[in-house]
């Protein structure tokens, strides 16, 4: 396999690169020219750079798609299906991580942790304590996307003995958790929503300012799906106007572009798309990209096929 | 004296000392701060702090009747002296969970009630312990620093965190916040042992006779005792030796529970790989050489603080002041043995 050509897109993960230069010849976008495009055959793309329709054409001899990400939004899955391409993402070995800083955000949002530490580092607590804050156990949840990561925040979620309910595509029978046929039915009856589903053309935007407006003034957003999820600038304007309580957020619509407007506001935690950035899973996520392309040009079955 | 008409609390009523019972207060912690009006309402509030008069007189001329003190934690302590200067004092309601600041034995000779707040705020402790932990690993708060100085776009990459599941987490006192801790980390994937004064028959978890034990076999450790004269300074170089150069220390207890100095040092040389403090020895001192440290997380003493838990607990302190004024029940009594 030394001679097939295998591309990234981004310098997503060291590890992952030695890795695929031990394997495959490797090409590497942000350095590579064109010319090389005839002997690739493989594309690693990850959350920043996938696989668009620009760059498949760009590459003729393309036979698979193995994501460093379990969100597949940057790949043209249509155009794979139309040319035959293979594709493969990083699901299940990533869900804890997600979902540990899903409830991390939350934590980090309602308790005011990062602006307490700031507080004390400045020198503040001299002049009297920090302010009162918003308990986190026993609240209502609402979880938008009840899959593999929806349902570990709701597992997590439960050990505080916060009551959970849920919207999804399709109502899950094997769950007691409360179902609402819509985001805006879900908003109003819970104060933390979670943003967990996956981005599709359905899902742009589905946290809309309609959503926002019921959720609240005592309501917190928590995002850690995609930016594209939520109506960002109806977000910032709800949070500076305080029609919205708070938000965590990992996912932004530009990343790495944050609207200014939140860096200034208290009852807001922001991370850089963070998720999956532990030394574990990025080993994890990276032998799985490896799995997948070896199988695929082993003639093997994928490991975590999408198509 | 006598009968009197109060319009504010409807109809008569005959007490010694005029319409309202009084309920000293030396100095106000932030649970009378925020409903000092309901207290005001119901109570005649003998505060000492707003009087010029230095407090052995103050005492000797209005307090000699008080049945009732309300007291916060920080600066007051309820000495036998202080006793001695309160007559008729039966009462003494603490305005939090700890009572080291009270000489319970002391109270309970001179037949003195203590009342604490019970269990209202070790769900928020054990909250703020949990996200604390998840804070250290992954780097919540130093990330969401990076970004609001706007390095994100400058410098692609933030430096990865740790996994949170699989961590072995050693909890020092399995106690009302301790349990609690124990069960949230759980659904992390955590796998829970701890060490108490005293082994739990129903606990799930792994005991470990000695703390240099369950550090030993940790990679955090969280301290969630109470401050006695057996648990001050328990955290030392022993333990961080024990807990070593990949173990994290995490402190929602009291600061003097923790060998400040020695923590410091351990952390500025690297010999445990990080932090999350919520305490300290001398608040609100804090020692500046752990600002500029990429793996701590500092915090001003705020487990507890949320308003649900302080609403919670200005329930419980009234209820105790009612109780007690209607010859009932206490509602959260201790005894010498707490």
């Amino acid at each position: 396999m030394e001679n097939v050509g295998v591309m990234m897109t981004t310098p997503m993960s060291a590890y992952l690169e030695q890795q695929l230069q031990q394997r495959f010849t490797l090409f590497k976008l942000w350095e590579s020219s064109h010319s090389l495009a005839d002997s690739v055959k493989a594309v690693v793309g990850d959350t920043k750079i996938g696989a668009d329709s620009k760059l498949i054409d760009s590459l003729p001899r393309l036979e698979i798609v193995s994501t460093y990400s379990v969100g597949v939004d940057k790949i043209d899955l249509e155009k794979c299906r139309d040319r035959g391409i293979r594709v493969t993402n990083t699901p299940d070995v990533l869900t804890e991580d997600v979902s540990d800083l899903a409830i991390g955000l939350a934590l980090a949002t309602l308790r005011k942790i990062c602006a307490c530490h700031a507080f004390l580092t400045t020198g503040s607590w001299k002049n009297g304590d920090f302010q009162l804050t918003t308990k986190f156990s026993g609240k209502s949840i609402g979880i938008l996307g009840l899959g593999r990561i929806g349902s570990a925040i709701a597992k997590r979620a439960e050990a505080f003995g916060c009551t959970i309910s849920y919207h999804s595509r399709t109502k899950r029978q094997t769950t007691n958790y409360r179902y609402y046929s819509n985001a805006v039915d879900l908003a109003a009856n819970c104060q933390i929503l979670f943003v967990a589903c996956s981005l599709t053309n359905e899902t742009r935007h589905i946290v809309n300012r309609e959503v926002i407006s019921a959720l609240g003034p005592q309501g917190v957003l928590v995002n850690i799906g995609r930016g594209a999820l939520v109506d960002e600038h109806e977000l910032v304007s709800a949070l500076c106007e305080g029609r919205l309580g708070g938000a965590g957020l990992d996912v932004f619509e530009n990343e790495p572009h944050v609207p200014e407007p939140l860096l200034e506001l208290e009852n807001v935690v922001l991370l850089p798309h963070v998720g999956t950035d532990t030394v574990e899973t990025s080993m994890t996520m990276a032998d799985l990209v490896v799995a997948n392309l070896e199988c695929h040009f082993l003639r093997k079955p994928l490991l975590t096929p999408v198509i | 004296m006598g009968q009197e008409i109060n319009p504010q609390t409807n109809g008569f009523h005959h007490h010694l000392n005029g319409d309202r019972p009084d309920l000293l207060v030396l100095r106000p912690g932030l649970l009378f701060k925020v409903f000092e009006q309901e207290f005001l309402a119901k109570f005649n509030v003998l505060k000492a702090f707003e009087s010029p008069l230095p407090l052995d007189k103050y005492l000797r001329d209005h307090a000699q009747s008080a049945r009732a003190i309300l007291c916060e934690a920080i600066v007051t302590r309820i000495t036998a002296d202080l006793l001695l200067q309160l007559p008729a004092l039966q009462l003494v309601v603490a305005d939090g969970t700890g009572v080291n600041h009270i000489d319970l034995a002391e109270c309970h000779r001179r037949g003195i009630s203590v009342t604490n707040t019970g269990d209202v705020f070790s769900e928020d402790t054990a909250d703020y312990g949990v996200g604390l932990l998840i804070d250290v690993l992954r780097r919540i708060s130093r990330a969401d620093a990076f970004v609001r100085r706007g390095s994100w776009p400058l410098t692609p990459e933030f430096p990865v965190g740790r996994k949170v599941g699989g961590k072995r987490v050693g909890i020092v006192g399995l106690g009302n916040i301790g349990t609690k801790l124990a069960k949230r980390v759980e659904a992390f994937g955590c796998k829970v042992s701890y060490n108490s004064r005293t082994k739990k028959q129903s606990a799930p978890y792994d005991f470990y006779p000695t703390v240099v034990d369950l550090a030993s076999q940790s990679d955090i450790l969280i301290i969630c005792c109470s401050l006695t004269d057996k648990t001050r300074h328990i955290i030392n170089a022993e333990v961080l030796n024990a807990l070593g150069k990949n173990g994290i220390l995490i402190n929602i207890g009291r600061g003097p529970i923790v060998d400040e100095e020695t923590l410091v040092k351990y952390l500025v040389d690297a010999k445990i790989a990080g932090a999350a403090m919520d305490v300290y020895e001398n608040e609100p001192r804090v020692p500046s050489e752990l600002f500029g440290l990429d793996n701590v997380v500092l915090s001003p003493h705020r487990g507890a603080f949320t308003e649900e838990a302080f609403f919670d607990a200005f329930k419980i302190v009234m209820g105790n002041l009612d109780a007690f004024f209607a010859n009932k029940s206490l509602l959260t009594p201790l005894t010498t043995n707490e």
